[in-house]
């Protein structure tokens, strides 16, 4: 009965980590400018990451595994929000404005995230 | 085919797949990060074939430090690079010819994972063997590196600290000692000063672990040293490095480069005073296996202080070289 609590638990932590994932690229490559991309990535390394660590610590059970999961997930949880905020930034340092709706920012519409400007 | 198949082989067309994008992308600031995933896909390789020392390794390099050079480097460089003006033929035939012959060479190799391979017959048997009786340590892995084939690690530091003496050789001349100096430093990036500020610490406690949990688990004085020496750099980034020479002063790094071999160089002459081989540990303890442990600690420890030294000098010299980033620039 326990085992099948946790496998429940831990596969809807897996299932919906995944789901983030998927999502996050699919709106990388769906995204139509810089910020909105980089908003969708950061879903994929956030959330999505740290929920399928969770499916996996629950799978671990109380064990050193688990301790290296949390840690890994604390780390991720503070670098990947802060990854994404200095790209974000440096991006608007340089320049690159957000795309308007109406087409009136000066947005990079054919901008290839890898990079495209220089 | 198995699911250990299906992995090797999906993460080998990821590498393909990566390099051929090296190879035709001109941005050349695509082109680092790409040859850092590059080297993540390949450490994620290597854990998959059982080797995460080596995993290890690739990823704190490759992933890590490397690509932080490489951007550095890049910052003093253009972002695109030219396109050849020479014709491109001679060098496909010279590189297809060159890749046919390596293919041609594999052919007279053993078959992969074959357990009657000349490597798996030679000496690994006897490591395998002996290891727990004349070293006692978990990880065979380091009692190889740092006791069986304590020579041949040796050379490795002395290649890293050669590298390191020829980088700043090569950089010396210009490196622009803290007057005038003129990097631009992030004061107004609160979130990486406060983030950064949180993870230097469980950084540098982590290279300590790697470096001293060497013995037990993946892990020694290579991975650690990159591993501190990223404390070092990303604080310089994020500071400045100004702030980071007042730190860590340039002198004192350029000095622990030659600490770390003299201490490795050092433990083999103390076992030569004692009447044996030079870099034979089993002098230094009370017994074999006590000698073996202290020896052993102490070498990683050596290789570490280099590689740790040599990174963050190597990454001074270069950062030393940064104009402010002008706006145009960017």
């Amino acid at each position: 009965m326990t085992a099948l609590v946790t496998d429940a638990v831990s596969w809807a932590f897996l299932a919906s980590g995944s789901f983030l994932v998927v999502v996050g690229a699919l709106g990388l490559i769906r995204m139509p400018d810089f910020y909105t991309r980089l908003h969708a990535a950061g879903i994929t390394d956030t959330l999505g990451a740290d929920l399928i660590l969770m499916g996996l610590m629950v799978q671990a059970g109380f064990s050193l595994v688990t301790v290296k999961l949390l840690l890994i997930g604390a780390f991720l949880f503070f670098t990947s929000p802060t990854s994404t905020h200095a790209i974000a930034n440096a991006a608007l340092t340089a320049g690159l404005n957000p795309r308007i709706a109406d087409g009136a920012g000066a947005g990079t519409d054919s901008a290839a995230p890898e990079g495209d400007g220089k | 085919m198995s699911i250990a198949a299906v992995i090797d082989i999906s993460l080998l067309v990821f590498l393909g797949l990566t390099a051929f994008a090296i190879l035709k992308l001109r941005a050349l600031f695509a082109v680092v990060m790409l040859s850092s995933v590059f080297s993540l896909v390949s450490a994620a390789l290597l854990v998959h074939l059982d080797a995460v020392d080596v995993a290890f390794t690739e990823a704190a390099v490759g992933a890590g430090i490397s690509t932080v050079l490489m951007l550095a480097t890049l910052a003093l460089t253009s972002r695109r690079e030219k396109a050849p003006t020479r014709s491109q033929a001679l060098p496909l035939i010279v590189v297809f010819l060159t890749g046919l012959a390596l293919v041609y060479g594999t052919l007279d190799m053993p078959r992969f994972g074959d357990p009657q391979a000349p490597i798996q017959v030679h000496v690994a048997p006897k490591y395998i063997a002996d290891t727990q009786s004349e070293i006692g340590i978990p990880n065979i892995v380091t009692a190889v590196l740092a006791s069986y084939r304590g020579f041949d690690t040796l050379g490795e530091v002395t290649v890293i600290f050669t590298a390191g003496i020829g980088v700043l050789l090569l950089l010396a001349g210009f490196i622009r000692e803290p007057e005038g100096l003129r990097v631009q430093t992030m004061d107004h990036h609160l979130v990486l000063r406060v983030v950064t500020k949180m993870l230097i610490g469980p950084i540098m406690l982590f290279a300590l672990y790697v470096q001293f949990h060497g013995d037990f688990g993946p892990g020694g004085g290579f991975q650690a040293g990159l591993i501190f020496a990223s404390a070092f750099i990303i604080y310089a980034l994020v500071f400045g490095l100004e702030n980071a020479r007042k730190a860590v002063p340039g002198r004192a790094v350029r000095l622990l480069v030659a600490c770390g071999v003299l201490l490795y160089g050092g433990v083999g002459f103390v076992s030569f005073l004692f009447g044996k081989n030079y870099l034979n540990y089993s002098v230094l303890g009370v017994d074999q296996v006590a000698g073996q442990h202290l020896g052993i600690l102490l070498v990683e420890f050596g290789v570490g202080l280099t590689v740790a030294a040599v990174m963050v000098s190597t990454f001074y010299a270069f950062a030393g070289q940064n104009q402010p980033i002008s706006d145009e620039d960017w």
